[in-house]
């Protein structure tokens, strides 16, 4: 049950134009940092990503909508990005805006094995478009389909050999339950260890998920906002 | 008139001991500085994070510990930490008692447009729609008038939606107000030094005012 590779370019040898990518993070925390750096030296064009945000200019995502590698973005919240903003007021790109708790509960569905869920979120908005939408016990919900995805592409801080992921802090967010919903997963981690070294009782996603595990380098992990108090 | 401090203040006088708040981006995430130190509140961070605690001290900051507004943060003894489904899972299932965000136009039905201006502004709706199709208890805070002077308390909005018939409560510049099952805005409450007439003209939408309005007392 070996699923290390050698790095980001083996993990993503076998993505090809026009795939469907998931890609967690939450802004720039928790972001597959090798494998979007990977994809872009990789070159791949006509992606559909499915990821909360498009990163800044110069980091996260939009280094690929940079090169135009990305067809569609599925995400909740793009404000970060002038270069996205651009592209999509000039109908270079395609944007699917969804409420951020259907963007993850697709992604649980999917790695649930259901084919959609009910949520409220959307109702009486634009969003609820062309939905089929179900009232139960007197409230109204919009059916919402499971993700498919060719590949989930996830950051965690720890794994191992077989593929057990430990996400660290808020760099969890998105990325457990990305990790459930590929059809291949791709987990870098900030440290691979050998099975027995993590506690069972402390994994976060089970090695059942992940296809493919590598150990990442040189992560920059930008903050986005840097906020202090002074000390007095 | 109250400035963005006087608004977070005001907001924090609506937290109750035991609370679970989720704060929103702008003047919510101000209403964290003035909730009482004898109150046992736990702030939520939808992007995983029951425990909010306050900005670190410089040099101190983890690029693994931000809130949902992507500032770096801290967490306190008793936090926990959650992936995104389980993050709108507790909020989806009301485990969050109140709910405070920003809002560029609300009607007086209670619907609340925050998340799109067509053809200038896309950023999307983050968690917002998921948040105000939930909580039972949204307060909104925002200025009752844009930069051109016009009311953003609305008959109806104009913007796109981010919910409908979910504000329960706005805190504004001028004053405080109810958004009544039946439709309307009622005034309960004139900021300091504030007159009825000027909130009148401040109010595109259904003003309701009975009896003398009492002043904010922060």
């Amino acid at each position: 049950m070996n699923k290390v590779v050698s790095g980001a370019e083996e993990a993503i040898r076998d993505i090809t134009d026009g795939m469907t990518l998931m890609l967690g993070g939450f802004g720039l925390c928790g972001l597959p940092e090798n494998c979007i750096a990977a994809l872009v030296k990789k070159g791949v064009k006509q992606l559909t990503c499915i990821s909360n945000n498009a990163g800044v200019d110069d980091f996260g995502i939009g280094l690929m909508l940079k090169q135009r590698q990305v067809k569609k973005m599925i995400s909740s919240y793009v404000g970060e990005n002038a270069e996205f903003e651009r592209q999509l007021l000039n109908g270079e790109l395609e944007v699917e805006l969804i409420p951020q708790g259907t963007l993850a509960t697709r992604c649980m569905a999917a790695g649930y094995g259901m084919p959609a869920i009910f949520t409220p979120a959307g109702i009486g908005t634009e969003v609820a478009e062309g939905k089929e939408i179900r009232n139960f016990n007197g409230k109204d919900y919009l059916m919402e389909m499971a993700f498919d995805a060719n590949f989930a592409i996830v950051k965690a801080w720890k794994g191992d050999t077989m593929g057990n992921l430990v996400y660290r802090s808020t760099a969890r967010n998105f990325n457990p339950v990305m990790a459930m919903a590929g059809k291949i997963t791709i987990a870098e981690v900030e440290e691979l260890v050998q099975p027995g070294e993590l506690d069972p009782d402390h994994i976060h996603t089970p090695g059942i998920y992940v296809h493919r595990i590598f150990k990442g380098v040189d992560y920059e992990k930008r903050i986005e906002h840097v906020t202090v108090r002074n000390k007095q | 008139m109250l400035d963005k401090q006087g608004i977070a203040k005001r907001i924090a006088k609506e937290i109750k001991d035991g609370y679970y708040v989720n704060l929103g981006i702008g003047i919510p995430t101000l209403v964290a500085n003035y909730i009482p130190d004898t109150m046992d509140v736990v702030l939520q961070s939808e992007n995983g994070l029951l425990g909010m605690g306050p900005f670190p001290f410089e040099g101190e900051e983890d690029p693994d510990v931000i809130n949902a507004g992507k500032q770096t943060i801290t967490m306190l003894p008793g936090s926990a930490i959650f992936d995104s489904a389980m993050s709108f899972g507790m909020i989806r299932a009301k485990k969050v008692n109140l709910t405070i965000l920003g809002a560029m136009e609300v009607s007086e039905n209670g619907d609340i447009a925050n998340w799109k201006i067509p053809g200038k502004m896309v950023k999307g709706m983050g968690g917002a729609m998921d948040l105000v199709a939930s909580a039972e208890n949204i307060i909104v805070a925002m200025q009752q008038v844009n930069k051109a002077g016009e009311s953003k308390l609305l008959p109806q909005c104009t913007l796109p939606l981010t919910g409908v018939h979910c504000v329960k409560k706005i805190v504004t510049e001028l004053g405080v107000f109810d958004v009544l099952p039946e439709g309307g805005f009622r005034l309960i409450e004139r900021a300091p030094g504030v007159s009825v007439e000027e909130i009148k003209q401040a109010t595109a939408g259904k003003l309701i005012v009975e009896g003398d309005v009492p002043e904010i007392i922060l």
